[in-house]
């Protein structure tokens, strides 16, 4: 196979780093069986090609009137064609041609695409819009009809064929290399080496081109194999030269014999067949290994196992029995996931108890477990995760081994989920009037108008100032603060008993943050809910929790109301975190004296 | 977004223009012996010049190229050198038949790749497997390698379709349906398979996404969340990519057509283009072009219609 | 709004003027929709940095505050107006003149996970802008290990590769990539905001511990008050594109004059349940009474 030109600009000065991760690439592709296979196939194509002067002694161009269609013998081992030429040695010689004029499609749309691309994406601007325009042309015109048309009037040579279908395919590497170029020259990595006075040329080279690499070996195999496809069409359109022996040719001439020798046809398309499949699976596998394991789980199962309930006095959260007032009550909760030959615990036998009318606060640093916690509450971790818990009960009810559906009459009736980030937590192809309206018609019952009018009003509630303006608006027609007030308004919309807010304000600014948790506060203060609000911030926790439970590597290492957390942490880990607020750090005074500096050479 | 489309349709027509141009120049510049190919060999060289001073061909290549521009900007597509038929009525003849198989392809690869497509998105295992690994060789293998298969094994051996040949849908509905439907499923064939895998992996990364998350927790059904709200959001980049396959359908065609020995536009270029009769080739590239073009432009429509934001603009 | 604050520059122990004095910037992005207005970014700022010092620049998003460490940096096109560094215009220099500048005026970025390249590892990270300078590979790798001390990272840490490190650790690496070259000036964007609590502290206290011992400029962009307060000498405030409030850290950050300084104040809960109650009545109080007079719209509606 050949080696697209944009592969040797690179390597030279490639980092030891990056060497190191490419190698890792090529390793893990060659553990693919498939790929291997592929490669295989692909490598013995080409040396019967190449050697075929060395494996047939028949002439694949000239005709024999005796020999036409002549069946397998010794001289012709798998017969002869329509004209009497040796089917072995048209494939054979066909190969060169066929694989040979693949090549030079690749390396022109290369030639071209790549340079295009690099230049587009960097700098933008008029020439990348002129360039957009013109692939935006080429790319609209089927392509067999040029090479029809250029192949009439200009050349009947393959090769010639080849190097225009190289420019008319030139656009589909153009846009993968703007597109690669375009989101590198975004990320703050290439703002940080402008800081540092590389010059664009270096940025290029050691930044942008190891990112376009990639993804370039796999449009270079797909792109040999739609040539070894059109370049087999054209020929069996009757398009190619009558000098030169090509699979598409044979095509050509065992259509016209399909009836007296359908075997004829077999041949040739077996092995365009295999080449292209071959260049199509290496691309896969290639692209597979790039994206790293692919292995997706099985189905969903929301269903929370048994575990054993937590041993006396091991824990430091707390699990109340059945009192009246307790709405949910946690027992010895796990969460797992798989990870290389084993699992990783990131819920490590959590018990927590919310009483109606309660804010519990669920309060740690990133990787503590607790955004784990609170979706595994509500079913909503992704499928690989594995659950269990010693009990589980809401509202007195057992939820552990509860399936889907009976998990979807709890999940947005009687327990409410507020996420963090507002934008991202709306589908942006649908008004917010008919997403909201779509679970309250489901659980409530009700006819698509009095849910509106429901909404409305909880859409009032929340603080939106024109509700019918909200309601039939699109999420991107609103600001991140008023998607937060819909989202809050979609979770208490029927009623819920219990809600549970993950960070429902990290992203938010601050001055935005206390107006949503005054509205949280009042809404559970009218509505009696129960809240569990997860947070990294004690100034949140301070405002809005009655109780509070610390996290930290999936355990709760402490538990009390908020009062005695912060007037009396027991835990060193709380006391640490607590210690490392800057809350009431003391101001840094204003600066005193100059520290005496080398003064540099002036250029004013 | 009126905007939009009446600058994408302005871009259309400009391209129309440019690659008819292209053509043109193209074949006149080159094409010298089309005098001596339609007098034939037993002509002599007087003959063959007096024909292509009827044909106009010894006139200076720009003059030629303004007086055909303005004809044909007229409607006017002329007539073919070798018969003398007006341009225009071969296509019309032509078009049913291509129209029919590429219209078909389209509406088949359209629905296969949404049902194969979201399934596999959602059912992990064996089945998303099987999805993708053949969606990957059915894209990879040429579809006229298809295409004589299925005359080969349907039409020839089985006798289940006609293996040739076009039915026009006023002379019978039942018949044209069974001569495009072998042609049409071997040309849909690379099309479904590009837009399954592309529909599969949109739609997966948008189930990866905090909404369908937040949509889970209101405790709609998963049914509903995949058919209502996953797909929809999905659909952009597989409209995109249907879109782009739809040009490689067109030029399929011709292929496609000489397998089943139909008599569409495809093969009349083919012919056309062979012979050197340039007005023929010509109008069959500004025909499919503009085939290209304007289902281009319902792709952008479809486009705006999935994705609000576009809406908006 | 309130015209753009004039920024005393005070003349401390004979220095001979600001590090860093930003004079009237006004930054336009022209719309990407036809026909409609361009965005002002930045509304005619000024502002000056003094060797040694830390300016906080504290907003809310959409502020401008991150555009105006960008325009200091060359990564934002300034539209009017001028930026000096060390007396000398920058604000209109080209790419490669800029690149002169590169031992002088370094970044922080908030984020770093993406301001590292994933492909490089420590060593090329941090080896690259003194190779760039001219540096012999031996000497700056040798300048290296010292970094890594510096910020207090495992001198094995070189020859790993970015993602094998923590949040914190990572925005060392940053820093030290910042120090490579003994800027005078280094625009921190959000630096500890996407870091945890505990290595929050421990962040800012090596900034401050840098700027000891180097006599470093930070111009500190941030949204957290609390930060600000921490590591800043003076703070400005910027509001929708200007700058609203300057003056000493302490000052503006515990007693602030203007408006829309003491809602943001009011509206940073304190880690203390009875303080942050008294502080929301005080907020609420205060809000309501913003509500009649209306200075400022909500943000949020």
């Amino acid at each position: 196979m050949t080696i697209p030109p944009i592969d040797g600009t690179v390597t030279a000065t490639a980092a030891s780093g990056e060497t190191a991760k490419r190698r890792h690439i090529v390793v893990r592709l060659l553990q693919d069986p498939v790929a291997i296979c592929c490669i295989f196939v692909l490598l013995l194509l080409t040396a019967a090609s190449v050697l075929a002067p060395f494996l047939t002694d028949q002439d694949p161009i000239k005709s024999s009137l005796a020999e036409t269609l002549a069946p397998m013998s010794q001289q012709h081992p798998l017969g002869a064609d329509g004209v009497g030429r040796d089917v072995v040695a048209r494939l054979l010689y066909g190969g060169q041609t066929s694989l040979a004029a693949a090549c030079v499609a690749v390396l022109v749309a290369f030639a071209v695409g790549v340079p295009a691309g690099l230049f587009g994406g960097y700098y933008r601007g008029r020439a990348d819009a002129i360039l957009a325009w013109a692939s935006n042309f080429i790319m609209a015109v089927p392509a067999i009809i040029i090479l029809l048309v250029v192949m009439a009037a200009v050349s009947q040579s393959t090769y010639v064929a080849m190097a225009v279908l190289g420019l008319i395919v030139s656009p589909s590497v153009y846009r993968l290399v703007r597109a690669s170029v375009v989101s590198v020259r975004e990320e703050l990595f290439v703002d940080a080496a402008k800081v540092s006075g590389l010059s664009d040329a270096r940025i290029m080279r050691r930044h942008i081109l190891p990112v376009v690499q990639a993804p370039s070996i796999i449009q270079a195999a797909q792109i040999f194999g739609v040539s070894i496809g059109i370049q087999a069409g054209i020929a069996f359109l009757g398009l190619g030269s009558p000098t030169e022996a090509s699979w598409g040719a044979m095509l050509n001439d065992a259509f016209a014999n399909i009836y007296s020798a359908p075997l004829l046809l077999l041949w040739p398309a077996l092995i365009i067949c295999m080449t292209t499949a071959s260049l199509a699976l290496l691309a896969n596998s290639l692209r597979d290994s790039l994206s790293g394991s692919r292995r997706r789980p099985t189905r969903h199962s929301d269903r929370v196992r048994d575990g054993a309930p937590s041993s006396e006095g091991s824990a430091a959260g707390d699990f109340a029995e059945v009192a009246d007032d307790v709405l949910l009550a946690v027992d010895n909760l796990k969460v797992d996931y798989p990870v290389d030959g084993g699992r990783r615990t990131v819920v490590d036998g959590v018990s927590l108890t919310v009483r109606r009318g309660q804010v519990l606060g669920l309060v740690g640093e990133s990787g503590s477990g607790k955004s784990q916690t609170a979706f595994s509450l509500l079913g909503l971790l992704p499928p690989e995760a594995r659950v269990s818990a010693g009990r589980l009960l809401f509202d007195g009810a057992e939820m552990k081994g509860l399936g889907r559906s009976a998990m979807n009459r709890l999940r947005g009736k009687r327990i409410a989920y507020v996420p963090q980030e507002p934008m991202s937590n709306l589908d942006p192809s649908f008004t917010i009037g008919s997403q909201l309206a779509e679970p309250v018609r489901q659980h409530m019952k009700v006819s698509a108008k009095e849910a509106k009018a429901l909404l409305l009003g909880l859409l009032e509630r929340v603080g939106i100032n024109d509700p019918a303006r909200v309601y039939s608006s699109y999420p991107h027609q609103i600001s991140g603060g008023m998607a937060q007030r819909v989202l809050i308004a979609g979770a208490i919309s029927c009623d819920p008993d219990l809600l549970i807010a993950d960070e429902p304000t990290t992203a938010l600014d601050v001055t935005v943050q206390a107006e949503i948790l005054d509205l949280i506060r009042s809404l559970q203060a009218e509505r009696n809910m129960g809240v569990i609000l997860v947070t990294h911030d004690f100034g949140v926790v301070a405002d809005i929790c009655d109780r509070v439970a610390v996290m930290h590597t999936g355990k709760i290492v402490e538990t009390a109301s908020v009062k005695e957390l912060f007037s009396a942490p027991q835990d060193a880990y709380t006391r640490m975190l607590l210690s490392s607020t800057l809350e009431d750090a003391t101001p840094r005074s204003p600066l005193k004296s100059m520290p005496k500096l080398p003064k540099r050479a002036q250029t004013a | 977004m009126a905007v939009f489309l009446i600058r994408r349709l302005l871009a259309g027509i400009l391209l129309v223009i440019l690659v008819a141009s292209a053509t043109y120049i193209l074949l006149n510049y080159t094409g010298s012996d089309v005098a001596r190919n339609i007098v034939g060999e037993t002509a002599t060289p007087e003959q063959a010049l007096a024909k292509a001073a009827e044909l106009g061909l010894d006139r200076p290549l720009g003059a030629r190229y303004f007086d055909w521009l303005g004809t044909t900007l007229s409607g006017d597509l002329g007539k073919s050198w070798f018969n003398n038929v007006p341009v225009s009525t071969t296509l019309f003849n032509g078009l049913p038949v291509t129209l029919s198989i590429i219209f078909g392809a389209l509406i088949l690869s359209a629905l296969v790749s949404v049902i194969l497509g979201s399934l596999a998105a959602v059912r992990a295992g064996w089945f998303d497997k099987t999805v993708q690994a053949s969606a990957v060789l059915a894209d990879s293998i040429p579809g006229f390698l298809v295409a004589l298969v299925l005359a080969m094994v349907v039409a020839v051996n089985l006798g289940w379709l006609p293996a040739t040949g076009f039915v026009p849908f006023q002379r019978s509905a039942v018949e044209w349906l069974r001569s495009i439907t072998l042609p049409s499923v071997a040309l849909a064939f690379g099309a479904t398979a590009a837009t399954t895998l592309q529909l599969r992996g949109s739609m997966l990364d948008v189930l990866k996404l905090d909404y369908v998350r937040t949509l889970r927790s209101r405790g709609l059904s998963d049914r509903r969340i995949v058919f209502k709200h996953v797909l929809r959001n999905a659909a952009p980049p597989a409209v995109t990519v249907l879109s782009l396959q739809f040009i490689g359908l067109v030029g399929g065609a011709v292929i496609v057509e000489k397998v089943f020995g139909l008599r569409g536009i495809g093969s009349i270029a083919t012919s056309a283009a062979v012979q050197g009769d340039a007005p023929v080739v010509l109008g069959v590239v500004i025909v499919m072009v503009l085939i290209v073009v304007v289902v281009n432009l319902i792709a952008d429509l479809a486009y705006g219609w999935l994705n609000p934001k576009v809406r908006a603009e | 709004m309130i015209a753009s604050v004039e920024v005393p520059a005070e003349s401390h122990n004979g220095s001979d003027g600001p590090l860093l004095s930003i004079e009237n910037v006004t930054v336009q992005y022209p719309s990407k929709k036809w026909r409609s207005p361009d965005f002002l970014a930045l509304k005619g700022v000024s502002l000056d940095i003094r060797a040694g010092e830390t300016v906080g620049l504290v907003g809310e998003s959409g502020s401008g505050k991150t555009t105006l460490g960008r325009a200091v940096l060359g990564l934002a096109p300034v539209t009017t107006g001028l930026i000096r560094y060390d007396g000398q215009v920058i604000s209109a220099m080209n790419r490669n003149q800029r690149r002169s500048l590169s031992d002088e005026i370094q970044v922080v970025f908030q984020d770093p996970y993406t301001s590292l390249n994933p492909a490089l590892t420590v060593l090329d990270i941090l080896t690259e802008p003194l190779l760039t300078a001219g540096t012999r590979r031996a000497e700056a790798e040798q300048r290296v290990k010292d970094l890594l001390e510096q910020v207090h990272l495992p001198r094995d840490a070189s020859n790993r590769l970015p993602r094998e490190f923590s949040g914190g650790q990572r925005q060392r690496i940053a820093i030290a990539r910042a120090l490579c070259r003994d800027p005078r000036l280094i625009v921190c964007d959000e630096p500890v905001s996407a870091l945890d609590l505990s290595n929050q502290s421990r962040v800012l206290d090596l900034f401050i511990e840098i700027q000891e011992r180097t006599g470093v400029s930070y111009l500190f962009v941030t949204h957290d008050l609390s930060v600000v307060r921490y590591i800043s000498h003076r703070v400005a405030v910027m509001y929708k594109g200007e700058i609203i409030e300057t003056g000493d850290a302490a000052k503006v950050t515990t007693q602030p004059k203007e408006a829309y300084t003491q809602k943001l104040l009011l509206a940073a809960p304190v880690p203390d349940p009875a303080r942050q109650a008294s502080r929301r009545a005080a907020r609420q109080k205060f809000s309501a009474k913003l509500h009649v007079a209306g200075p400022f719209e909500n943000p949020a509606s």
